[in-house]
């Protein structure tokens, strides 16, 4: 860890202003040297790792509460991004019309992890590829660009087999921004020219030649807040992993759906654990429009999604366990009582 | 009571609270980093990123710039140290590679530089300033990889006499009705106690003062005098709490006398905690093994042979090895067994003492193969244990002190529900899961060593208890105290015990599960010559007849209870007799067979356990049976642990509730060797992939959701004056084994190779 200035930014304003000097030196938003501190749980681990060296950082939470609230008005959900990743986990509301949302939170991480971490940062969190968190390591596309990948040829079980290059394998390692994408989330972006708003699919990005370049954030940006159009009380996340808490997904699925008389009139299918960034299966829920569900369906979807994955040495097991995630996670969806 | 505190049964000892139980909670107990010091320079170590090769230079030109820097060590202007003599070599140190030497690198994490700040941010900062060039060379990692040579651990491991064996396996294997061979293999593992490896180091003059967490002072204080070429006498190692340790604090590791080093040099208390992924390297690990067991049985289930082959890895500078088939080629009786254990180096860092060091990988692989043998053989694996129950080990034909296996599984399974499962493998389930049950043997065996301790008692009935044992969370203070009550006669609280320092009485490495054993017979026989003062105060004029004996309690069973006179010895008249306040007494105990030089050798800091296999005229177990029920979901393969039991018996039990607890902590530390921790190596770099809590996995609440711990009745007369068998590390042993016998039961596949993986899992 290196030694860093720290200041608090009283309001968004202020936040911005902070930030603006973030800018400078054409870095990636993860290089920038003043970074914004909401939760701090990747960002402090990161510098404590030596894996960021911010000069400064910006504290942004007195941005709470304003940013921080949680509304379900004409049938949308908006979520702000300061928002605790537990509070919202627990809200009625949300575990009643989309399910999806607080499944994925509250299999997220740890209580104590929960309390701190706000949406805005968990769907920023970075890989925990091993040896991007390592800087003994020289060679990470994405820590030190053009150095290689050490995970290529490594031990890398917990690596993406959907979404990769041959510049970079890492994880995308969060829960809550498969639910965000396969509901079509969008995502406000506050920045010294005002907010934008933009899908979240395009918020995440795959490695390229560019593993380095994570998000469509720019330096000094900040996201405000999310927004889910519609509710999705059919809807489910399906984690599984090394042991019952506390611990990433080798595989999980976002599932919604929308079934009349055993039809699936919509679908929406979102992978994680198996992908470099938020992964929507479009093909799959295409294969699942307008079709009467059965297991049989459920499996061919589960081959659809996966079609293209490209496994490393350690991590084949993850197309096959995925496929079965995302059948099982369909059929919890389709048998949940709401 | 309450399901933590157990009633007791016959011969065992009151469930009262942990003597330090309010200290831990309220935050008072003071940990060995928690010691105060006056101006510490901080140290944080740079360690190498490379296995094998050497380091051409150094740039810390950026390191030196960060403010508050204070110095930086390194091979180039380190102070030369005198060599650490391997532990199993009659030494102290865990290790021989003593970093800071020379350029060479023969394992990832060696330390290569300590930077020393004025706080603990600037050293690490400076740390990450410095910039290393390295000559890399491929380096050996494990089993796997080319260019390995196997040697046979006997020869080249002292404490590794012998392989044992008897009869003719050959033969017998040969012509045996029913047969099993298979391999498996076991992971590395880490310990990763809660509390790092810190050391805190002050010097007074001459003298100093280590705090440091520790399984052993008195070799830590003579091992770091060694290096440093000073007197024993001038250095004192304190930690009164240590916060869990399981091997990994047991011998000396080279950073402190490193830190010692430094500290002198600078003329300023010097304080180094190492961080979490440092530990993986700066201590000892349990190194991966492999594994053939070969049984041959009669369809009765009579085993007529039974081998096993066991491989190890070991660092290049050191022969470590664990050597369980001592253990195993006695657990069963059997009349033609054979044995070879083979040490395979690598480019790693030396393996050291893993709780249940040897039990844990080798009864892994016995234990898995009984299931192999009795699923073969259509019999109930409990049915299998019991046909070949004895009362000899079959090597030596020695009798066990006392082996109540068969009452811990019939206990076990009664209260488990072992008669609802269905023998046929795949044939339980619910809903989307599939149900095992799986069960398998746990042993320990029963060691001593000499110790010696002071004890003072008041005419109050104050008494004050010293003895330089150890507190890892086992519940040392606990027992000693209950120890020295019971023998005193006086209220157990109004026993002070004083434990953690080498300046007290020495006490042997709090390891093999020896501490209680050793501790307790130690102080029971010295509170006793205190009782005996006492006792020729009150009748000057008698000898030590069969009366006096029955009034201060010379000669009493093992176990201590028949200590007890009719006539409780009055304290206050003998004190008025003697017309004194305070006595005290001194005594040095040693176990029976322990060797001539065992007194002079404790006070060296060094060890002469005895007991296990090597007894003299018997052998000494503790013996238990797991049970785990596993289920496995035939969809995501993922698998859930609902319950573990274990039956257990282990001699006298000093405290119901400490026991409990550390066998329930055993319990679940067999299912995360099972399931959870594997240290993962990069083939390629020979390093350690996982090295943080969050990456090695253990088990964390919700993959426990109940263990059950059952205490039986033991009274064994053949061990030891408390008749303690130990079971620090009983409950961690076979538990392995239950939980992937219970896979098998489950899902009808076997899985021999350690942890379980869902994606071993294939349907």
């Amino acid at each position: 860890m290196r030694s860093f200035a720290y200041q608090r930014a009283a309001d968004p304003a202020a936040a911005i202003q902070a930030l603006a000097a973030a800018s400078a030196g054409n870095n990636p938003l993860t290089e920038a040297e003043i970074q914004p501190l909401a939760g701090g749980t990747t960002l402090l681990d990161l510098m404590k790792l030596d894996v960021m060296r911010p000069r400064a950082i910006v504290d942004i939470n007195p941005l709470s509460p304003a940013w921080a609230t949680v509304s379900l008005e004409n049938g949308n959900l908006r979520l702000g991004a300061m928002a605790r990743m537990a509070d919202v986990a627990a809200n009625p509301e949300i575990q009643q019309n989309y399910p999806v949302v607080a499944d994925s939170l509250k299999f997220a991480a740890s209580a104590q992890l929960r309390n701190m971490a706000t949406l805005g940062g968990n769907v920023l969190q970075r890989t925990r590829c091993t040896y991007f968190r390592d800087i003994s390591y020289e060679a990470c596309n994405k820590r030190n660009p053009g150095s290689g990948c050490a995970a290529m040829d490594g031990f890398n079980r917990t690596h993406a087999v959907l979404g990769t290059s041959d510049k970079c394998i890492a994880t995308y390692p969060g829960d809550f921004a498969q639910a965000l994408i396969a509901l079509d989330a969008s995502v406000d972006i506050t920045g010294r020219a005002g907010t934008r708003t933009i899908p979240f699919a395009e918020l995440h990005k795959a490695p390229g030649d560019t593993p380095q370049l994570e998000t469509t954030l720019a330096p000094g940006e900040l996201i405000s807040g999310f927004t889910i159009r519609g509710r999705w009380p059919r809807s489910a996340y399906l984690k599984v992993r090394d042991r019952q808490s506390y611990e990433f997904a080798l595989a999980s699925a976002a599932i919604a759906l929308d079934v009349e008389d055993g039809t699936v009139r919509d679908a929406r299918v979102a992978l994680g654990g198996v992908a470099t960034l938020p992964w929507r299966a479009r093909g799959a829920e295409a294969e699942l429009k307008g079709q009467k569900f059965d297991d049989a369906l459920a499996e061919r979807v589960a081959e659809i999604a996966f079609e293209g994955a490209s496994a490393r040495s350690h991590n084949e097991f993850k197309i096959a366990l995925g496929k079965r995630v995302v059948a099982r996670a369909l059929h919890q969806a389709v048998t949940m009582e709401i | 009571m309450t399901t933590a505190a157990p009633a007791p049964k016959a011969n065992m000892g009151q469930p009262i609270p942990r003597y330090d139980a309010v200290a831990k909670v309220t935050g008072r107990a003071q940990y060995a980093s928690d010691m105060p010091l006056r101006d510490p320079a901080y140290a944080y170590l740079v360690t190498s990123a490379i296995a094998k090769g050497r380091i051409d230079s150094f740039d810390l030109s950026e390191a030196q710039k960060v403010r508050g820097v204070v110095d930086i060590v390194t091979h180039e202007n380190a102070e030369r140290l005198e060599p650490a003599k391997f532990f199993s070599d009659g030494g102290y140190a865990s290790t021989t590679n003593q970093p800071l030497r020379t350029a060479e690198i023969a394992e990832e994490g060696q330390i290569i530089a300590v930077v020393l700040a004025d706080t603990y941010e600037a050293a690490r900062e400076a740390a990450h300033r410095v910039k290393v060039s390295y000559t890399a060379a491929t380096p050996t990692t494990s089993f796997h990889s080319a260019g390995t040579i196997a040697a046979r651990a006997k020869g080249q491991v002292k404490r590794f006499k012998d392989d044992p064996k008897v009869g003719d396996f050959n033969t017998a294997f040969e012509e045996a009705e029913v047969k099993i061979t298979a391999e498996y293999e076991t992971p590395p593992q880490h310990h990763n106690p809660m509390e790092l490896f810190t050391t805190s180091v002050a010097w007074n003059g001459d003298s100093l003062t280590i705090y440091e967490p520790s399984q052993f002072v008195y070799g830590l204080k003579n091992g770091v005098a060694t290096q440093l070429g000073i007197d024993p006498d001038q250095v004192r190692v304190i930690n009164p709490y240590v916060g869990g340790a399981f091997g990994s604090k047991g011998s000396m590791t080279p950073r402190t006398a490193i830190i010692a080093s430094i500290s002198r040099r600078l003329r300023r208390p010097v304080k180094l905690v190492a961080t979490r992924d440092q530990g993986f390297n700066v201590s000892t690990y349990r190194a991966e093994t492999r594994h053939r067991v070969d049984l041959g049985a009669r369809r009765d289930g009579k085993l007529t042979a039974l081998r096993h082959e066991g491989w190890e890895i070991s660092s290049r500078a050191d022969a470590y090895c664990v050597g369980g088939t001592r253990t195993t080629t006695r657990m069963y009786d059997c009349p033609n067994v054979d044995s070879a254990v083979w040490i395979v180096r690598a480019d790693r860092n030396t393996p050291g003492f893993m709780r249940s060091p040897p039990e844990v990988p080798y009864m892994f692989a016995l234990e898995s193969a009984m299931d192999e043998l009795a699923h073969q053989l259509k019999m109930d694996p409990i049915e299998l244990r019991r046909v070949n129950d004895t009362t000899r080990e079959p090597i030596g034909g020695k009798p066990y002190t006392s082996r109540s296996l068969m009452a811990c599984f019939d206990e076990g399974a009664k209260a488990f529900g072992w008669a609802q499962r269905n023998r046929q493998p795949r044939s339980m389930s619910d809903g989307d899961w599939l149900i095992g049950y799986g069960c398998a043997t746990t042993c320990y065996p029963t060691q001593m060593a000499p110790a010696a301790a002071r004890v003072r008692l008041r005419h109050d009935g104050r008494a004050r208890v010293e003895i330089a044992g150890h507190e890892l969370g086992t519940g040392a203070y606990t027992v000693i105290a209950q120890a020295a009550a019971t023998r005193l006669d006086v209220p157990v609280e109004k026993v002070t015990v004083v434990i953690g320092d080498s300046d007290l009485p020495p006490a042997p490495v709090a390891g093999g599960s020896n501490s209680t054993a050793s501790t307790c017979s130690t102080v029971m026989m010295v509170c006793d010559q205190v009782r005996q003062r006492l006792f020729k105060a009150l009748m000057p004029n008698e000898s030590l007849s069969d009366k006096a004996k029955e009034t201060v309690g010379v000669g009493q069973t093992p176990s201590g209870r028949a200590a007890r006179s009719d006539q409780p010895l009055d304290r206050e008249k003998a004190f008025d007799a003697l017309g004194v306040n305070v006595i005290e007494e001194y005594g040095e105990w040693k176990p029976e067979g322990a060797p001539q030089d065992s007194f002079r050798a404790m006070h060296s800091g060094l060890v002469r356990i005895v007991g296990g296999p090597d007894f003299s005229g018997r052998i000494a177990y503790a013996f238990g049976a797991d049970f785990v029920e596993v289920r496995v979901n035939r969809f995501t393969h993922e698998v859930r642990v609902p319950r573990v039991l274990g039956a257990f018996a282990a001699g006298h039990i000093m405290n119901p509730r400490t026991a409990r607890s550390q066998l329930m902590g055993g319990l679940i530390w067999g299912v995360a060797s099972a399931l959870h921790e594997a240290t993962e190596l990069d083939e390629r770099y020979a390093r350690y992939v996982n090295d943080n809590l969050a990456d090695y996995l253990v088990p964390v609440n919700a993959d426990i959701p109940q263990v059950d711990v059952i205490l039986l009745s033991e009274d064994d007369a053949h061990i030891n004056p408390a008749g303690v068998k130990g079971l620090g590390e009983l409950g961690n042993v076979g538990t392995n084994a239950a939980l992937s016998n219970a896979i098998f039961h489950a899902t009808g596949q076997r899985i021999r190779t350690l942890p379980v993986r869902l994606e071993k899992i294939e349907a």
